[in-house]
């Protein structure tokens, strides 16, 4: 691994100690939550050969969530797999902002892609140097992956041991992993007005039409505040950047080291949970 | 069958996304709009799926010992507890409130 330049001489085991420390902390405990996704499935009536496929090759959970919720809610399978995508679209602007921080060799990227997922984000923009990012990535990614597919497997195998799981509460697991992938995104009002219009919209539209639609149309919440914040930002004549700062983790000035958007002077104030994603509370 | 259509058609789209972000050059899809657009959608797509398996059963809309669970994993994640601490009160405190036939 070539040495970034950026980088002190000093102290450099202490911090890849530190770094790995982290990183197997985030990996270890989201990993474990694999087995709440399998047992989820399985209820869903995915088979477990499905439900390890779902793991090893997409490998975002919240989307994989979404996926065996619609399909158990009756969802067409084009329909289930847009709500699933839709999540996914996140993890195309962390691999954003985790290029320019790892400046990874054109031969790994396609491997390295799997792994850009909110935990591997959140560590690794955390990190201060190349080196330290590289191994945060590295050490997330691998512990997650294997653990999340290892527990995803025994936790669809032992569904059926388990019995009714609806008696072990297991049916809440889904939607607290949602709401704690949720929680750190929900720090500006902009934020809190689109989850609060999305939940309206999810649980309106829900008895009127068929699975997994209800989901699809209360995304439209985002673009729907967006468009209303920018409006009433316009009409105080204030120029529509002024609303910059809302934005959630994706725009965290993370130590990475592209100046940012000029036109976007949110992103660089600083928050006190400078250079975290979602997920930092997690640790 | 259409259970692996739907496996086959978001890990093709989930993965294209990822690959996508790391592979653009930067700048292209650093527009203010779309990035704040980009951190938006999730946000209303988990707090629709959150509402939607918490507070429905099938196509109906129902309170259950789900909601007491979700009770639980908010006041976990106030107190800045660990993500696997938030599932495991989530789960508890359902399975504990059925248990003690306070709801279904």
């Amino acid at each position: 691994m070539p040495t970034a330049p950026e980088e002190s001489p000093r102290g450099t085991q202490g911090d890849d100690r530190a770094v790995i420390r982290d990183a197997l902390g985030v990996g270890v405990a989201v990993g474990l939550s694999g087995f709440a996704f399998g047992v989820t499935a399985a209820e869903a009536g995915v088979s477990v050969a499905q439900a390890c496929a779902l793991s090893l090759l997409i490998f975002t959970g919240a989307s994989q969530f979404a996926l065996v919720g619609a399909l158990a809610a009756g969802a067409g399978p084009l329909t289930a797999a847009a709500g699933a995508f839709f999540l996914g679209v996140r993890n195309a602007f962390y691999g954003l902002r985790l290029a320019a921080l790892l400046r990874l060799p054109r031969g790994l990227r396609p491997f390295a892609a799997h792994m850009v997922i909110d935990e591997t984000a959140a560590v690794t923009l955390a990190q201060t140097t190349r080196r330290g990012a590289r191994i945060g990535f590295t050490v997330t990614g691998l512990t997650l992956f294997v653990l999340w597919n290892v527990t995803t497997l025994l936790g669809a195998l032992g569904a059926g041991a388990i019995g009714d799981t609806a008696t072990w509460g297991l049916d809440a697991a889904g939607p607290a992993v949602f709401l704690a992938l949720l929680a750190p995104m929900l720090r500006t009002g902009v934020a809190r007005a689109t989850a609060a219009l999305a939940v309206v919209l999810g649980l309106g539209l829900l008895p009127v039409l068929p699975g997994g639609v209800p989901v699809l149309l209360a995304a439209t919440a985002a673009p729907a505040v967006l468009l209303l914040h920018g409006l009433r930002a316009r009409r105080r004549g204030r120029g529509p950047a002024d609303d910059s700062a809302e934005a959630g983790p994706v725009d965290d000035p993370g130590p990475v080291d592209d100046p940012g958007p000029v036109d976007d002077p949110g992103a660089e104030e600083p928050e006190p949970e400078t250079g975290t994603g979602p997920g930092e509370e997690r640790r | 069958m259409s259970v692996w259509i739907a496996v086959g058609v978001t890990a093709l789209g989930c993965y294209a996304a990822k690959l996508l972000g790391l592979s653009v050059p930067q700048g292209v899809l650093e527009h203010p709009f779309v990035k704040r657009l980009v951190t938006l959608l999730p946000v209303a797509l988990l707090a629709a799926l959150t509402a939607q398996q918490t507070f429905s059963d099938g196509g109906a809309l129902v309170l259950d010992a789900k909601a007491a669970g979700l009770g639980a994993a908010a006041l976990a994640l106030l107190l800045r507890a660990p993500f696997l601490l938030v599932i495991a009160a989530a789960v508890l405190v359902t399975a504990a409130v059925r248990a003690l036939g306070w709801a279904p």
